[in-house]
């Protein structure tokens, strides 16, 4: 009799035990199904209250009306009469365009170049280090680029930018692009500082995109008497194109949302578009910083999520893309 | 591999071609090593002007005190913004960590098909939001209700933090070898326990290595912070209900005031962000070089 109680008893402990690992298993599953569904809601969250705050304006101007003019001045919102929207969005859209432009224009063959050495050129044992030292460069805090452009880089430009004047400003079509004059704070400035941001995210894809290119090709083209500069046009630059793209997409990504930094370089000017690369204005990030704490005019603060909002569809658009294309070369990059 | 990089000097009648060619490579050569010697210099000179100014005004006030009423005044220091930038980064990565980590064992061990693709793509591109918008989406969410506060300012690093750890998190569980997975389900250890006791313990050096990148770059950021935790100067704050000050907030302020003196106290307190952070970037890449499993 004992027996077979002891033995009933083990197994009702055993059954017990089982059923305590199957429901610490489960809450284990979902506590952790939990957590990404808490990431899927902020991300989803972050697009539904954009635009839901930017709502009041959007139906009161129309969303046409912010994207057809350049006039930005909230001081008018309360005396506007009938449909005028004084919060036209046009002229940081332009801001924005332009100093990512710059950043671009500089950045993408830098890097492009220094992923190449970093990957091929350089000697083996300085590979790793020289990536390392690339990658700092994304270290260094927004804030901080800001500061180092205003009184470090600006005098340096100061000369460059006075050059670039007198030798293309008198260049009919274009000329009007290097205007002068140059004191400081300007769209060429903030373009420049952008292009050190980025330059590590696009050199760090470009390193994983030249990496794939396979060795053999490699090889077959040394063994064929290629010149080490002729075998890296051939066989890993010509290949890589659309990785190339890909990386700058993800970079100008980058550019487009970047805040800090951009503020405090392109002089905040709401005024006009200036034609000038040497002009100041403001981008999308860089207004609603500084409007953001302080916009008391009738729908000044909605009309700023009109521009997050505007600024989240573009970013989205842009990386999803670069991704996209970058994921077809490799699916571990980026 | 080896490579003909000096100068092609035989005869032939093709020579001159090959000697341009030769010199063509040599020069490339020679162009690449000068741009990454040039970038080097770059970030020397970046380094070299923030650690110059920031130690001509650095001093033991600058530790222990806050701002003075003026901004042109000369003294006073960045101890608010020091407790702040802690607090509120501590705060951040408490909501952070967890939340990352444990997506990112959902989206290694359990997602499948569509729901992980999606989930992959959401958190690869919240890489991609602009920590404005973010700042902006917690402002509509946080502040409206509850007004500016620290813990505000904490919500939008930690949505700044979260997909990098994801991230890390994920690829370092993608690298546990499958056998040591495997060996432990086939001894009867349940899912659950394997993740916690075999999978992540591997994983370990790498997931420390992500959480401090990410607790690094939400340490530089300014942005979302200036619309959510607003800043404040007049005392030290340590109530994360009240609106607070950090380092970032507090050189942004002083660099772009106009004062000298602010500008003095905003370069110290750019040295210490910026030796802060290099601290944590440094450590973290030595950490990860102990990590039992690597790329």
């Amino acid at each position: 009799v004992s027996a077979a109680s002891e033995r009933a008893g083990v197994r009702k402990a055993q059954a017990l035990h089982q059923q305590r690992l199957r429901l610490a298993d489960t809450s284990f599953r979902v506590l952790v199904a939990g957590s990404a569904a808490v990431i899927l809601l902020a991300f989803v969250a972050t697009a539904f209250f954009l635009v839901e705050k930017a709502w009041p304006a959007l139906s009161h101007y129309g969303l046409f009306s912010f994207l057809s003019s350049t006039r930005w001045a909230p001081s008018e919102a309360a005396t506007a009469t009938g449909d005028t929207n004084p919060y036209g969005v046009l002229q940081f859209v332009y801001g924005t365009v332009l100093t990512s432009f710059i950043a671009m224009l500089l950045a993408v063959p830098v890097a492009v170049g220094l992923a190449l050495y970093i990957t091929d050129v350089a000697p083996v044992r300085l590979r790793k280090p020289l990536a390392y030292v690339v990658d700092l460069f994304a270290a260094v805090p927004s804030v901080v680029y800001g500061f180092w452009g205003i009184f470090a880089l600006m005098p340096v430009l100061h000369p460059i930018a006075d050059h670039l004047t007198k030798w293309l400003g008198g260049i009919p079509l274009i000329g009007p692009v290097f205007a002068g004059p140059f004191f400081g704070p300007s769209y060429f400035a903030a373009g420049i500082v952008l292009s050190i941001m980025v330059l590590p995210i696009i050199t760090a894809i470009c390193r994983e995109v030249f990496a794939v290119a396979p060795v053999a090709e490699k090889e077959a083209a040394l063994a064929l008497g290629a010149t080490r500069w002729e075998m890296l046009r051939m066989s890993v630059l010509k290949r890589s194109t659309a990785g190339i793209f890909g990386a700058s997409l993800l970079g100008l990504g980058r550019a487009f949302g970047e805040t800090i930094a951009v503020t405090m370089l392109i002089g905040n000017s709401v005024l006009a578009i200036a034609t000038s690369i040497f002009g100041q204005g403001a981008t999308m990030p860089s207004i609603i910083v500084n409007e953001f704490t302080e916009a008391t005019e009738p729908f000044h603060l909605s009309s700023l999520f009109v521009v997050g909002a505007l600024l989240l569809i573009i970013t989205l658009i842009i990386n999803v893309l670069g991704k996209l294309v970058v994921s077809r070369i490799s699916e571990t990059i980026a | 591999m080896a490579t003909a990089t000096d100068t092609f000097q035989g005869g032939g009648p093709l020579a001159p071609m090959l000697r341009r060619r030769h010199l063509r490579d040599r020069g490339m050569t020679l162009l690449l090593t000068a741009l990454m010697i040039a970038i080097g210099a770059l970030l020397v000179w970046i380094l070299a002007y923030v650690a110059l100014k920031g130690i001509n005004a650095l001093n033991w006030g600058f530790l222990t005190d806050t701002p003075p009423g003026n901004p042109s005044d000369a003294g006073g220091g960045f101890y608010n913004g020091i407790i702040g930038s802690l607090e509120i980064v501590g705060m951040a990565a408490l909501i952070a960590v967890p939340l990352g980590i444990g997506c990112a064992i959902y989206l290694n061990q359990y997602a499948k098909g569509r729901i992980a693709a999606v989930l992959r793509l959401v958190t690869d591109v919240m890489l991609g939001i602009p920590t404005i918008v973010t700042g902006a989406f917690v402002y509509a969410i946080w502040v409206v209700e509850f007004g500016f506060s620290g813990f505000a300012g904490a919500i939008s690093l930690a949505l700044v933090m979260v997909p990098l750890i994801v991230r890390a998190t994920e690829e370092m569980l993608r690298l546990v070898p499958r056998d040591i997975r495997e060996a432990s389900l086939a001894l009867g250890v349940t899912q659950s326990r394997t993740i916690v006791s075999v999978l992540l313990p591997t994983a370990r050096a790498g997931i420390i290595t992500g959480v401090m990148l990410a607790i690094a770059r939400a340490m530089g950021e300014t942005a979302p912070l200036l619309l959510t935790a607003l800043g404040n100067d007049l005392f030290v704050e340590t109530n994360p209900g009240e609106r607070m000050s950090t380092l970032s907030m507090q050189i942004f302020t002083g660099a772009t005031g106009g004062f000298v003196n602010a500008q003095d106290r905003a370069w110290a307190g750019a040295l210490t962000l910026i030796a802060i952070v290099l601290l944590l970037t440094i450590t973290a890449r030595l950490i990860a070089r102990t990590s039992a499993v690597r790329r």
